[in-house]
């Protein structure tokens, strides 16, 4: 008897499994995920959710009014989208739909790729942790069940949750970990001179605009521009 | 005997029965393997093998590229062997040759016999191996570099490929060879193995041998193996001991 795979071994009679150390996002139904596109289409996208293939995301599975042509008005290569893992086919074939509460595309912001195995330390019990991420740097965060995780906000918002996503990630094993993550944010005050205790949404910036969800139709500004504006500068400190 | 200084062939045996570098003629050369070495990849590993330097990445299983190789019932395995322009003592020549495809195309086809293709259709399995630095014996180094890199990706596998090549020198058979004795030597034998099964599935041979020289190789190349197996294994432990998982809570 061997292991197909690198991985701790779990005894637990009568069940013997091998749980896996590393390896891509295994897409599982009702999973949300977030997605960049990787190819456009007449009447679907294209998304690489970090699974081995693509997921397809057609049209109609969108909230929006498109015709057959018009998909690169929505959504272009490279956009960000939080979708629903909707089927899964004996082909490989992963089908994913947009519509449904919290998702849609992601305006602006960062992503961040961890494990899909630290997800759940991420989000914590019953959301405590990102909670308590939230609250403390006032960013907007959207976690997908495929380890990529959506950071909006200031560029320093930004920047103090990638690091909490990197403490958490090699701190995985470890227990206390939320307490940990607040006492990091807590002594890591954002400079500006605002205390940790601003409520949310108080940085928010206008070149890191909130993620739109489900807006009815695309900014017209960026279907018309062939290229994205420049980012502004970050702002001058004081 | 040549009378030009470095075409003069060393001795490659001592009297007292050592090799050029002290070794017998059953032993290998140090082999340091460190796993997880690249960060933008899926898997990776870095193998120094005697003065040999090889990194591995692997990628997948992703989509193929391109498209047409796609096959609707499993993986395909894109193997590519590189050997760098400063990895040996003359510049080589960068880019593709006739060399590096050959020695893409049984590697790959090695691996092909170990993963578990069927589990992804229509993806692809990219694996890279870049020789740094080159001293005899670069494609078992490369094969042992890989299959760490593939089991870092977490990709489904019968086994862990470990890979020697044996040779004859001064009339004898040799584990492991180094450069001179590769090309000062009669012949050279690399060989990889599936340590569950026994089974060879990469096998080449350059030079001459009676048929019992050559069994006399494989069962030391499948000692060899076995000895190089255990490293691979620790090899990955180690990686994982120190590792975001695995460490004492």
């Amino acid at each position: 008897m061997y292991a197909s795979v690198l991985g701790l071994l779990s005894e637990r009679p009568p069940v013997v499994q091998v749980i896996p150390l590393s390896g891509r996002y295994i897409p599982k139904p009702s999973d949300t995920v977030i997605g960049t596109v990787a190819d456009v289409q007449g009447t679907f996208w294209l998304l690489d959710i970090g699974a081995p293939r693509w997921a397809p995301l057609h049209m109609t599975g969108t909230p929006w009014q498109i015709e057959v042509g018009e998909t690169e008005r929505f959504l272009r290569v490279g956009d960000a989208v939080v979708v629903q893992i909707e089927s899964l086919e004996a082909t490989g074939r992963i089908g994913v739909t947009m519509n449904g509460e919290g998702l849609g595309k992601l305006d602006g912001g960062t992503i961040v790729r961890i494990s899909p195995a630290r997800i759940p330390r991420v989000v914590g019990r019953n959301g405590s942790m990102i909670d308590t991420i939230r609250r403390l740097t006032g960013a907007e965060v959207v976690v997908g069940q495929n380890g990529r995780v959506w950071i909006g906000g200031t560029p320093e918002a930004i920047h103090r949750v990638s690091e909490v996503l990197r403490i958490i990630e090699e701190n995985a094993q470890h227990s206390g970990l939320t307490d940990r993550v607040e006492s990091y944010l807590r002594s890591t005050t954002p400079t500006g001179g605002q205390g940790p205790e601003e409520p949310p949404h108080e940085h928010a910036h206008r070149d890191a605009p909130p993620r739109v969800l489900n807006s009815a139709e695309p900014d017209e500004d960026a279907v018309a521009a062939e290229d994205e504006p420049p980012e502004p500068a970050e702002p001058g400190e004081h | 005997m040549g009378s030009v200084g470095a075409k003069e062939v060393p001795v490659l045996l001592s009297p007292e029965g050592l090799r050029i570098d002290g070794r017998q003629l059953n032993e290998l050369r140090p082999i340091r393997i460190q796993v997880g070495a690249l960060h933008n990849a899926d898997g990776s590993a870095f193998v120094e093998w005697g003065a040999n330097k090889v990194m591995a990445a692997v990628y997948g299983p992703r989509e193929v590229h391109p498209r047409h190789l796609q096959q609707n019932n499993k993986a395909v395995i894109q193997c590519k062997y590189n050997m760098a322009a400063f990895a040996v003592d003359e510049r080589k020549r960068p880019g593709l040759d006739r060399r590096s495809q050959e020695i893409s195309k049984v590697i790959g086809e090695a691996f092909e016999s170990v993963v578990f293709a069927e589990e992804y259709p229509r993806t692809s399995i990219d694996i890279y191996i870049e020789v740094l630095q080159a001293n005899a014996g670069t494609r078992c180094a490369g094969l042992v570099a890989a299959s760490m890199a593939l089991a870092d990706a977490g990709i489904p596998m019968v086994d862990l490929l470990p890979a020697v090549a044996v040779g004859k020198i001064a009339g004898k058979i040799a584990l492991d060879l180094k450069k001179e004795e590769d090309n000062f030597g009669d012949a050279d034998l690399p060989m990889a193995l599936v340590p569950q099964s026994g089974r060879l599935v990469l096998l080449q041979m350059e030079g001459h041998m009676t048929e019992d020289e050559l069994s006399q190789s494989l069962e030391l190349g499948v000692q060899g193996c076995r000895e190089i197996y255990e490293k691979m294994k620790q090899a990955l432990r180690e990686r994982y001991a120190t590792g975001p998982i695995g460490g004492s809570a």
